[in-house]
C-alpha cells in the first residue's frame, strides 16, 4: 500500500547578506551542509553556485538580504532549500529577467537563468517596489 | 589589502588561486596581472584553479577578463586544474568561456605557454570550450 509521505523541515538556518564576504559564508555554509548530508560532489557544486548566484543578485541589485537554508524531508527522500529574500527595487519584468544574457547592471545576466537550470525548483516572487523573494530547491 | 601572489617564472607569470575568492580580491588579481604583465612583459598567465570549489558567473567573467587584457598586452593566458564538477556546472549555468585557453594540469600549461611564445601550436593542452 502507498503512503504519502509528508514534506518536513529538519534543519534551518538564516544566514546576512549584507557584504562581500557574506557572500563567501553563504556559499561555505552551504557547502558545509550539503557535505555534511552527503550530497555528490557535482550536486553540491551546482547548488553552491546557484547560491553564489543568488546571493550575489540579492546583494548587488537588491541592496542585501538573507538566505534562509532548510533541509527538507519526504520520507526517505532528502532535499536542500534556500530562500533568498531582499527588500530591494524588485523586477517589472521577471520573464526577460530570466532570459540568459539579460542585465540591467553591466553582469553576465546567467544569474537567474543559470540558477534555474542548476537547481530542481526555481521560484521568484516579486514586483517593483516591493521587494524579490526567490526560491530554490534540489533533491538529493 | 590581501592579494593573491604573482610568481614569475622567466617571461611566464604564475597564480595559484588558494583563498576563497571574493569579488574585490578577484578584481585585484586582475588589476596586479595587468600591471605586471605590461612591466616584466610577460610573454604567458598561468592560472591554476584546482583548489576553486566554484566558478560563477562573476569569477568566470573575471578569467575572461584576464584573458581579454593579456591578448591586448601580447601576452598568452591558460587556466588549468578545473575541477570536473566546475566544468559541468559552469556550462549548465550557460558560461563556456570561449576565448579561455584551458589546461588539464600545471605541466600541460607551462608546455602550451612555452610553445606559443615560440609561436608553437600548444599541443597538450585542450580547449574547455571553442
Ligand atoms: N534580487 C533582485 N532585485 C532586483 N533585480 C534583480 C534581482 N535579481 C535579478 N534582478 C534583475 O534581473 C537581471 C538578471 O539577473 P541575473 O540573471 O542574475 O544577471 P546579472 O546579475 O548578471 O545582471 C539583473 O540585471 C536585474 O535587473
Ligand atoms: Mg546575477
Amino acid at each position: 500500500m502507498e503512503t504519502v509521505s509528508e514534506q518536513i523541515i529538519t534543519r534551518s538556518e538564516i544566514l546576512p547578506i549584507r557584504t562581500q564576504i557574506d557572500l563567501v559564508h553563504v556559499r561555505q555554509r552551504v557547502r558545509t551542509w550539503l557535505s555534511e548530508e552527503r550530497f555528490t560532489l557535482i550536486d553540491q557544486t551546482k547548488i553552491v553556485t546557484a547560491a553564489s548566484e543568488l546571493a550575489r543578485n540579492a546583494l548587488e541589485h537588491g541592496g542585501g538580504g538573507q538566505m534562509e537554508m532548510s533541509l527538507l524531508a519526504v520520507g526517505a527522500r532528502k532535499g536542500i532549500r534556500l530562500k533568498f529574500s531582499d527588500q530591494g527595487p524588485g523586477i517589472a519584468d521577471i520573464t526577460m529577467a530570466l532570459k540568459d544574457g539579460y542585465t540591467t547592471a553591466g553582469g553576465m545576466g546567467l544569474g537567474l537563468g543559470g540558477s534555474k537550470r542548476l537547481m530542481s525548483e526555481f521560484d521568484i516572487q516579486s514586483s517593483p517596489g516591493a521587494g524579490t523573494v526567490v526560491t530554490v530547491t534540489r533533491w538529493k | 589589502m590581501e592579494r593573491i601572489p604573482i610568481l614569475r617564472i622567466g617571461s611566464l607569470l604564475l597564480v595559484t588561486i588558494q583563498v576563497d575568492l571574493y569579488d574585490d580580491l578577484a578584481l585585484q588579481l586582475q588589476d596586479d596581472l595587468s600591471t605586471r604583465i605590461a612591466d616584466l612583459g610577460a610573454t604567458g598567465v598561468l592560472i591554476d584553479i584546482s583548489a576553486l570549489e566554484i566558478v560563477d558567473s562573476f569569477i568566470g567573467r573575471t578569467l575572461a577578463n584576464i584573458a581579454a587584457i593579456a591578448r591586448v598586452l601580447d601576452a598568452e593566458t591558460v587556466v588549468v586544474g578545473m575541477q570536473p564538477a566546475v566544468a559541468i556546472t559552469l556550462v549548465e549555468l550557460g558560461m563556456s568561456l570561449p576565448g579561455i585557453r584551458t589546461a588539464l594540469n600545471v605541466d600541460l600549461g607551462m608546455e602550451y605557454l612555452r610553445q606559443a611564445a615560440t609561436g608553437g601550436d600548444g599541443v597538450g593542452t585542450d580547449h574547455y570550450a571553442e
